[in-house]
């Protein structure tokens, strides 16, 4: 066997899919269409977010690699929500467009057990079921144990403007004609979804003076646990906000049905993302609204290219030329790239399993857009589980699957799996039931010990973990061990920073529960010899103590339905009793444990009881 | 598993004394909070226990109470039975009790379940739990469906949208905290919303626990002068029908409360005065208990003599009973007629001694209550102790709500709260998904890339 994986596709999946399985010491070949375009970033400039932010946190504390390269590349980075509450706060960073991808490429170039190969996977070999190889374009088969599905958009993939349909990738490249044959062919459901991307103006055509300027913070943050900032706060690049205009919203009114979307095209079957529809639909669907935002982004250092977002649309040229010029400063913008649409081809992520290895091929795994999600961090993460489950299963280990209430990524792949898509999936912390538990700041306590145990996380991180965990106790011992007393000199310094003052002792823990309080305040009563970090976490976990209490307990009921595992051999049409609609929706999805059958819409109660029993009676499971 | 369940186990009106049963490891735990005697935790196994189910002070019922400690129990884990005395509204508000205290109402068969899982049935056995399950959870869906038909299931859904409005409100503010347009809600927004949620649950709470409790059945006054036949009238219902007629302890034994089914239509028989004692206790009570009776009735049965002329108290009652449904009977038609021409829509003539003109009258009453009749469209209130409990826990959650907004907790920390509220309305009307969220979120707000 020349390689034991092979990973299809140089995205963000694919580079932290080929990144796992060769740290973990397996031989792997990534095929890519175009080497220059390996962690290319078609679409926004930028790197983290809502949620997203938190899932780049949790690759890096598992031992994936966007968040220090993250770090490598930004040309601005800012802490969101940072005045609400620490569940929600994420990173986001505008990342360079250049540099981005070209350190990406440099650490899979020096990574061991890793090669490149330049080429189009157009067919996959199997046997009895399990994969053994590729075939590429030129017919050229390549053998190997396990396969990484990581096509993007590219999968047939169309690109839509106006009433014209091409058929061709994202900047220009050639899509993968046949793949997707292959997977109808192999028992896949082959869905189609739609995604676009807004036009890119010459940053020397626009009028700055009458945008507003959006600065990055003035506080330095990494996103991964390991890394010392690399950036100067002052060389930070700024983005710029402006808004629509009367003129544009009576433009596009005027000319949609040119628009591919409404009637330009009428072989549309892509399903479009709801949380970024094109300006067109939001002005269709928002008609009241006099304005809309948009954010001018920077997306290199090294061009003049600036991403309108905000401004997506499939309509014709002529038309979002004067789109663009009703916008305030950017009157005489020349456009660089226009926006367009771009219709792929996916699979049905129903037909995976926990693990992202598909259940009707062994050993053949997909991750990223061709799961139906849309963004480079949800891609960047399953990549890593694909790459982490195919390793583990090289080694005949126990596979990693994440729960909802341990990782963002737990949350997005149970969602996949469990319920499919209809539209590109995006994170979003409301998807999270159990998102005070999945914090931005405490990724690195809840998943490094998987990191280190699979192999990705090396001792020295792995010591500097179990540090800080030793340190967040030591503190929390501290705060209760210190009191306070009621005298003259305590209480007038309460009444100076408007905290109520106190009649009895009271240990310093319990002061740090008021609202008011801070770690900062002890100080004015002991020295707290801990770095920041540590501080962070034992005020959070006192500060919020009732709050996390709480969400733990509903975690630990939903863990205890995870743990009754149903046996993947179940014929559920042996249970006579179970409704039909319930029996439908769990051949289709086969959950392997209560906890995820209860998820599935149109499975009751009375089906999983009668679920249970049938397998006490025929497994003899306790479920006690 | 490890949940404690509740159920009233008895058949709802069955007999005199109903039993609650609670199964799972806090059933002795929660009992013991509202058993006023003794300390439950602390006795024997399967020992019985004489006192009372107290609540914030109030004393509801006088109880035997069973205790039995895993694992010789039914379901192997510790099994509480309490014995109620009182009618099945008392027994009810003692589950409503037990369930807002932390037990879960049990699910059809629940209990079975349980024996069966914990290797307390044979095998053999469990194809027969699994039928039962399905059979009663799909009659229980029917019913829970027209329980909540109706206004109260719109005003609880209006409940519903209205937090989803405002989850939504936060959460489009954390997931696209960068849009300026959409404001964020403010502490004093937050405490509006939730006062006026919490304003229109505590009515409902209200509301269903008055007693306007319809849905259970038909709340059917038996009126009439004395001598007219009442309780002949009953006696020939009763003989035909499963019926159930209970006394309400410790009271003074001269109010009757029972169920009448009749072709599946069921008849709660209310302060039908003295109707088994002598007659001329009844007549002490008087026309002024009668026409109070007909006030709190939802169907009437008002009983004519046809042997005697219309009395000034007949006629008050005639005059009161056009403001109700109302069946009026005319009894003793054996007899020569006397009583003079009664105009009516509602008429059935009968006689109770010889049992004639019976049957009319049962379909008289099943054709006025068909069941979409029954579905009581305008209730404003919950007739089940299950939604009762659950918008007593929101109104739990409420509290914490505010004091989230009380101590300046984070917006994104107290929604959560606010959530749970939701979701607790929504296991009330059977709407429970995450993925409502997302669409009012994306139809709410305008964003996008």
């Amino acid at each position: 066997m020349e390689y034991e994986v092979i990973v299809v596709g140089g995205g963000h999946a694919g580079c932290e899919a080929a990144l796992a399985t060769s740290r973990l010491g397996h031989k792997t070949l990534l095929v890519t269409g175009n080497i220059k375009n390996i962690a290319d970033m078609p679409c926004n400039p930028s790197i983290g977010g809502s949620a997203k932010g938190i899932v780049v946190r949790e690759i890096d504390a598992l031992g994936g690699e966007m968040g220090n390269n993250a770090d490598k590349s930004h040309i601005q980075i800012k802490m969101l929500n940072s005045s609400k509450g620490p569940a929600v706060r994420a990173l986001r960073a505008q990342a360079d467009k250049i540099t981005y991808p070209k350190n990406m490429q440099e650490t899979l170039k020096n990574q061991e057990n890793l090669e490149i190969k330049e080429s189009l996977v157009e067919d996959l070999m199997t046997e009895e079921g399990r994969i053994t190889g590729v075939i590429l374009e030129n017919n050229e088969k390549i053998k190997c144990n396990s396969v990484i599905l990581t096509t993007g958009t590219y999968l047939k993939a169309d690109i839509l403007i106006g009433s014209t349909r091409h058929r061709e990738g994202p900047h220009g490249e050639r899509p993968s004609q046949h793949l997707s044959d292959a997977l109808d062919r192999l028992g896949f459901k082959i869905i189609r979804l739609k995604t676009g991307t807004p036009q890119r103006i010459d940053k020397n055509s626009i009028d700055f003076t009458k945008t507003r300027e959006e600065r990055g913070d003035d506080t330095f943050h990494t996103f991964s646990y390991y890394n010392e900032p690399m950036y100067k706060i002052e060389d930070q690049v700024p983005c710029h906000l402006i808004y629509t205009t009367p003129e544009t919203h009576r433009i596009i009114k005027e000319n949609l049905n040119k628009s591919s979307m409404y009637g330009g095209l009428d072989d549309i079957k892509g399903v479009g993302p709801r949380y970024c529809p094109s300006i067109e639909d939001k002005i269709v669907r928002f008609s009241d609204k006099e304005r809309h935002q948009l954010f001018l982004e920077p997306e290199s250092l090294y061009y003049d290219d600036i991403y309108l977002q905000g401004f997506s649309t499939s309509m014709p040229h002529d038309i979002q030329e004067k789109m663009v010029h009703s916008l305030p400063g950017l009157e005489n913008a020349k456009i660089l790239k226009y926006a367009y649409a771009i219709e792929y081809d996916a699979i049905d992520a129903k037909d995976l399993k926990q693990t992202l290895e598909t259940k009707i091929i062994e050993n053949l795994y997909t991750a990223g857009q061709i799961n139906g999600t849309s963004g480079y961090e949800e891609a960047a993460c399953q990549g890593l589980i694909a790459g982490i489950n195919a390793a583990l299963k090289l080694e005949n280990r126990e596979p990693l699957i994440l729960k909802r209430n341990e990782a963002y990524i737990g949350v997005l792949i149970d969602d996949l799996v469990t319920k499919g898509v209809r539209d590109p999936y995006r994170l979003l912390t409301s998807r999270a039931e159990y998102r005070l538990l999945l914090r931005h700041d405490n990724a690195d306590l809840r998943l490094s010990e998987y990191g280190h145990k699979i192999g990705l996380i090396n001792e020295e991180k792995y010591n500097k973990l179990q540090n800080k965990k030793q340190q967040i106790e030591e503190l929390k011992e501290l705060l209760k061990t210190n009191k306070i007393t009621p005298t003259k000199e305590t209480n007038e310094f309460l009444s100076s920073i408007n905290s109520a003052q106190i009649k009895d002792g009271l240990s310093l823990y319990d002061l740090l529960r008021r609202p008011e309080v801070t770690m900062d305040t002890l100080k004015h009563f002991i020295e707290i010899p801990y770095n920041d970090l540590v501080k962070e976490q034992v005020e959070i976990s006192i500060k919020y103590e009732g709050y996390i209490t709480k969400a733990n307990k509903e975690a630990e009921k939903m863990i205890n339905l995870e743990n009754k595992k149903i046996p993947e051999d179940i014929d559920y049409d042996k249970i006579h009793n179970l409704a039909s609609e319930a029996k439908q929706k769990l051949k289709e999805v086969r959950p392997t444990s209560i906890g995820q059958a209860i998820r599935i819409s149109g499975v009751n109660p009375a089906d999983i009881s009668i679920i249970m029993i049938y397998l006490k009676k025929e497994y003899n499971h306790e479920f006690k | 598993m490890n949940d404690t369940i509740a159920a009233i186990s008895t058949t709802t009106g069955a007999g005199a004394i109903s039993i609650i049963r609670i199964s799972g490891p806090e059933a002795i735990q929660i009992t013991n909070k509202i058993f006023k005697e003794k300390d439950l935790t602390k006795v024997q196994s399967h020992t019985i226990h004489y006192g009372h189910i107290e609540y914030k002070g109030k004393i509801e019922d006088e109880v035997l109470v069973t205790i039995m400690k895993s694992p010789k129990t039914f379901t192997t884990e510790d099994v509480v039975e309490i014995n109620c005395h009182g009618s099945i509204i008392v027994t009810k508000k003692i589950l409503e009790i037990l369930l807002t205290l932390g037990c879960r109402l049990a699910e059809p068969g629940e209990f079975t379940k349980r024996a069966f899982l914990n290797g307390r049935i044979d095998l053999i056995e469990a194809e027969g739990v699994m039928d039962l399950i399905n059979s009663k959870s799909e009659s229980e869906k029917k019913l829970a469906l027209n329980q909540i038909e109706g206004k109260v299931s719109n005003l609880i859904k209006d409940l519903r949208q209205k937090i989803l409005e405002v989850l939504a409100q936060i959460e489009v503010k954390i997931d696209y905290p960068e849009y300026e347009d959409i404001e964020e809600i403010t502490y004093r927004d937050l405490k509006q919303n939730i006062e006026e949620v919490e304003t229109e649950i505590k009515r409902i709470i209200k509301e269903s626990e008055n007693g306007k409790i319809i849905k259970e059945g038909i709340k059917t006054a038996i009126v009439g002068r004395p001598n007219v036949g009442k309780s002949s009238l009953l006696n020939n219902l009763l003989q035909e029908e499963k019926a159930i007629v209970t006394d309400i302890a410790g009271t003074t034994r001269d109010i009757v409360e029972g169920t009448i089914i009749i072709n599946g239509v069921k008849l709660d028989l209310i302060d039908t005065a003295g109707i088994r004692k002598t007659e001329d206790v009844v007549e002490s009570i008087g026309v002024n208990k009668s026409l109070e009776t007909i006030n709190k009735a939802d169907l009437v049965l008002l009983v004519l003599n046809n042997n005697e002329e219309l009395t000034e108290y007949d006629k008050e009652l005639l005059n009161k009973v056009k403001t109700k449904k109302h069946i009026i009977i005319i009894n003793k038609i054996d007899l020569e007629k006397k009583l003079e021409e009664i105009k009516d829509q509602n008429i059935v003539e009968i006689s109770a001694l010889n049992n004639n003109g019976i049957e009319e009258l049962k379909n008289k009453i099943t054709e006025m209550y068909n069941l979409e009749e029954i579905e009581s469209k305008d209730a404003t209130y919950l007739t089940n102790a299950r939604g009762i409990s659950l918008l007593k826990q929101s109104e739990e959650v409420i509290t914490e709500v505010k004091n989230g907004i009380q101590t300046q907790q984070p917006i994104d920390m107290i929604e959560i709260d606010l959530k749970r509220i939701w979701e607790l309305l929504g296991e009330i009307t059977g709407e429970t998904y995450q993925e409502e969220l997302i669409n009012q979120l994306f139809s709410q707000f305008c964003l996008g890339k």
